[in-house]
């Protein structure tokens, strides 16, 4: 009823090609955006620590896939490399430089991944599908391998881990064990905020046109002037940038401390999974893919137990394996555009109810 | 200079100092080597028929040995359990079928592709569920297998083999003789090939496809079967496995998708590659680097020779 | 910025020339020793049998295949080949024989997407989608609602291509080369498959383009009819080689085509 366009004409071209042309949904944005910030200061400790930082940490992760894979069309597997490397340039970065605010190097961590995901995305141009995707791999364990055996990289701790130093940001603790959840969760939401924003931006201009053009058909884009390497190598570098900067918020905003564990071959898989869930080429859906990834094995720790059904930590994770096993499938054969597409399949029925159509 | 002569010559050096050491190298870089080779024969046949790129190959050759092991377990004798895990294995390929791929037929390689992740997570998540995720030991002796090792003493020193190792190579070549045997000379053999070259043309001349799907996916269960029971009693059986058996696409990249010899030279070269390059450039590198030699080798391989050893150029057309 | 289409080269003058071009793939010979011209602002037809290398001659003219022998003029500029981003930035346009349309984007992003190579504004400015970066994108969106009114596609601009129907992902795909504003539009059977009515309406908006924007067509097709109402000069092609050029009357009367076209035994 509410959820109507009637009336709102767009007189110019700009206004059409505004990201949300209906008024609906950006009030809706606005009141999102709102209540998240809100939830900041009401939440509990463990609302934000265990839910929503992760959760806007592998969104942000996801959209950095989402840019490769969904709009360029090309797979990877090396997420959780690109991740790592955005976190351990980090580390080095605030060791060599501990007077420079950590937020600046988080984001600055990102242009390293960037770097990486240039080179190892260079093969992308003689070769396509699962054989980009074993070129990835070999990223992954190439890197994975750098993380454990540089010491350098990990400042030759004992632990061989990342230990997350105390940084400040106007007096107030931002990283380390000081930091409240509060503060690291206004941080998170604000940069993941801001690059969501900014990667919408890029995909629905000129190019985000030139990487869709070289994933429907790459032939056609290149016959009408488009240069595939530097195509593809943009879409590497900026779905780097992403990956990177999620990893290092990951470690110094999350975890703070991380083992390359953190970004095995496992990590990569979770965030591609929220992908073809969420949806391949949609922001939107790496919202949904990540809140699904990550909260189904929350949910089914937690749920049955309140329901008089006991199970061990155990079955917990080999029932998450199955149903997200299961939901892939699923979702490749009845809808692959995924959550997203779901939700504006909802949207439509909205707009034109109480009519069929 | 130093560090050339530690890079370019003492490697070499090495070798030729004990050569025992190095054709023990050598050895045990082909015993690893067949493995991956299985793994990939199981990626060549459902590829060849069907066009899917299986990235869930390493986890049947884990299902099927955990589904052996688990029914010997439960006080089945052994015979028993490979006779009724190899039904197991019909049943999972022709729920495969199916569920999975009769649903996404004609849709573009890569969703299927990402179609065999989630079938990947599914088969971990149900193996474990059922059996439990704890390392469990093969049934070797109840199966026949032989134990112990022969050392041979030879290139002044003792080289020394398992058993085990020269029954498993002598099952997997007459493995690949039957499997060359039954695609060259069986009506359904040459039926699969006409399937592979063309679907609709496989369709227009009454090639069931369904059938045809079941065949090959039970056919890689059973390559899968072979290679569990080989590599199960080796090393533990667990989805541990799943890591090594990435190590498959490598090979396939080295011998191409669709070559039977090539996923077995292939796979070869990997095993003898990675142990070499570990056991003599490893050290001065920290070591550990088989986890990534094969993968940079195949990163390698496709800038130069995208098709593989044995695989077929294509000509793209518009 | 090149100025669009009201080029160096007047009307009548030869825009683009291949010479003793031969193509070959591993044994099979594609094209053997062709030449022929195009002139500028002509619509020049290219027909031929089945398999008679008619689509090779448009792809070594775009440069995705490369001939092993010959010479092309584009401009005045002779090469041994083209490479595809330099037929593109040097004005050829194309369509393809089973469309090639970017099949996941709207119909408008599509002809957006023509307009690729004619938008400068970089990453910088297009992460904030402002300023220099909004202006240029509503400048382009003009020139390519200019074209989908002159093609009668404003209904469905914002319909994902893959669900548009056959005859007008034809049209859509014609919107695509237009938007690049080319000086030389390829048509690979810009008519094949379609119901009669759809080929009349392809046919005019084919003679439109070339009087309403000057540009010069070169184009294959089967419909013997739709190529001699069309077409200023027509070059046929039979198993690779060049067996007649000129106009449509003189290539109708030609006994080489006759006999290539009735199927006489070589």
């Amino acid at each position: 009823m509410f959820y109507r366009e009637v009336g709102q004409y767009k007189t110019s071209y700009a206004s059409d090609l505004a990201i949300f042309p209906i008024l609906q949904d950006r009030i809706g944005i606005i009141v999102i955006v709102i209540a998240a910030y809100v939830l900041g200061w009401t939440a509990n400790d463990f609302v934000l620590n265990a839910m929503m930082i992760p959760f806007l940490i592998f969104t942000l992760a996801a959209i950095g896939l989402n840019i490769l894979t969904g709009y360029t069309g090309l797979l990877s597997l090396g997420t959780g490399a690109f991740m790592g490397v955005g976190a351990y340039a980090c580390y080095k970065l605030t060791t060599y430089f501990p007077g420079v605010n950590i937020i600046i190097w988080i984001i600055a961590s990102g242009f390293f991944s960037a770097l990486v995901g240039i080179i190892f995305g260079l093969p992308s141009l003689r070769i396509k599908g699962f054989y980009l995707a074993v070129a990835t791999l070999a990223a992954q364990f190439f890197l994975e391998w750098c993380f454990i055996r540089i010491p350098w990289l990990y400042n030759y701790n004992t632990s061989a881990a990342i230990e997350v130093p105390s940084r400040t940001l106007f007096g107030i603790p931002v990283t380390g064990a000081n930091a409240t959840a509060e503060t690291r969760y206004l941080i998170v939401l604000t940069i993941v905020i801001a690059m969501t924003w900014t990667a919408s931006n890029i995909v629905h201009g000129r190019i985000g046109r030139m990487w869709m053009a070289v994933r429907d058909m790459d032939i056609a884009a290149e016959l009408m002037g488009i240069r595939l390497l530097p195509t593809k190598l943009l879409a590497f570098a900026v779905s780097s940038f992403y990956c990177g900067v999620a990893g290092a918020m990951l470690v110094f905003l999350w975890y703070g401390g991380a083992e390359s564990t953190v970004f095995s071959i496992n990590q990569s898989f979770s965030i591609l999974f929220m992908v073809i869930i969420g949806g391949l080429g949609s922001l939107l859906g790496s919202y949904f893919g990540a809140a699904l990834i990550f909260m189904l094995p929350i949910v089914l720790r937690f749920v049955p137990p309140h329901l008089g059904i006991p199970v061990h930590a155990a079955t917990v994770e080999h029932i998450t394996f199955m149903v997200v096993g299961a939901l892939i499938v699923f979702f490749l054969i009845v809808e692959p555009h995924g959550l997203a597409r779901l939700w504006q399949i909802a949207k439509q029925k909205l707009r034109v109810w109480p009519y069929p159509y | 200079m130093d560090i050339l002569y530690k890079v370019l010559i003492d490697p070499f050096a090495q070798m030729v100092a004990a050569p025992d050491l190095l054709v023990q190298t050598l050895w045990e870089g082909l015993v690893g080597g067949m493995l991956y080779a299985l793994i990939a024969l199981g990626f060549v046949l459902i590829f060849k028929a069907s066009g899917v790129f299986n990235f869930a190959q390493g986890i049947m050759v884990v299902f099927a040995a955990l589904t052996l092991v688990g029914l010997h377990t439960a006080g089945l004798p052994a015979f028993a359990a490979l006779a009724l895990t190899i039904v197991v294995m019909f049943a999972l390929a022709w729920s495969i079928e199916r569920i999975v791929l009769r649903p996404l037929i004609n849709q573009p390689d890569i969703i299927l592709f990402m179609a065999t992740f989630g079938l990947t997570y599914f088969l971990i998540g149900f193996g474990e569920l059922i059996f439990g995720g704890d390392p469990k030991i093969m049934i070797t002796e109840e199966l026949y297998l032989p134990k112990g090792r022969i050392n041979i003493p030879a290139f002044g020193g003792i080289v020394s083999l398992q058993k085990l190792d020269i029954a498993a190579a002598i099952i997997a070549s007459a493995m690949v003789a039957c499997l060359s045997v039954f695609f060259s000379k069986t009506r359904i053999g040459r039926a699969l090939r006409a399937v592979a070259d063309s679907h609709k043309a496989a369709l227009s001349v009454g090639i069931s496809l369904e059938q045809i799907w079941v065949i090959v996916w039970f056919a890689a269960g059973l390559v899968a079967l072979v290679t569990g029971i080989m590599w199960g009693a080796r090393s533990d059986v667990s989805f541990a496995l799943d890591v090594i058996a990435l190590k498959a696409l490598p090979v396939l990249i080295l011998g191409g998708f669709t070559s039977i010899p090539g996923a077995i030279v292939g796979g070869l070269i990997v095993g003898v590659g990675e142990k070499i390059a570990e056991f003599y450039w490893g050290p001065l590198i920290g070591g550990g680097t088989d986890s990534w030699f094969a993968f940079v080798i195949a990163l390698v391989f496709l800038l130069f020779w995208p098709h593989g050893l044995f695989g077929e150029k294509i000509i793209e057309r518009i | 910025m090149r100025a669009p289409s009201q080029s160096d080269i007047a009307a009548g003058e030869v825009l683009l020339a291949v010479e003793n071009v031969s193509l070959s793939f591993g044994g099979v010979h594609a094209i053997r020793d062709v030449s022929f011209d195009i002139r500028k602002g002509e619509i020049r037809a290219i027909i031929g049998p089945n398999g008679a290398g008619k689509t090779s001659m448009l792809n070594v003219i775009n440069g995705f295949y490369t001939p092993q022998r010959g010479k092309i003029t584009f401009r005045g500029q002779t090469r041994s080949k083209m490479r595809p981003h330099d037929a593109a930035a040097g004005g050829i346009a194309r369509t393809f024989q089973n469309v090639a349309l970017f099949r996941g984007m709207s119909a408008l992003d599509n002809i957006m997407a023509g307009r690729t190579l004619r938008m400068k504004r970089g990453l910088f400015w297009q992460m904030l989608r402002f300023g220099p970066a909004m202006k240029e994108e509503v400048e382009h969106r003009l020139r390519a609602e200019e074209i989908i009114d002159f093609l009668h596609i404003e209904h469905i601009r914002k319909v994902q291509v893959g669900r548009l129907p056959y005859g007008l992902q034809k049209r859509v795909e014609l919107a695509r080369a237009l938007a690049m504003e080319p000086d030389l539009l390829l048509l690979d059977e810009p008519m094949a498959g379609m119901n009669l009515e759809e080929k009349e309406d392809m046919s005019r908006f084919i003679l439109d383009v070339n009087q309403h924007f000057g540009t010069t067509i070169a184009l294959i097709e089967h419909d013997m009819g739709v190529v001699m109402d069309l077409s200023d000069r027509v070059v046929v092609l039979d198993y690779g080689r060049k067996i007649a050029d000129g106009t449509p009357e003189d290539v109708k009367q030609d006994q080489a085509v006759i006999d290539a076209y009735l199927g006489v035994a070589h």
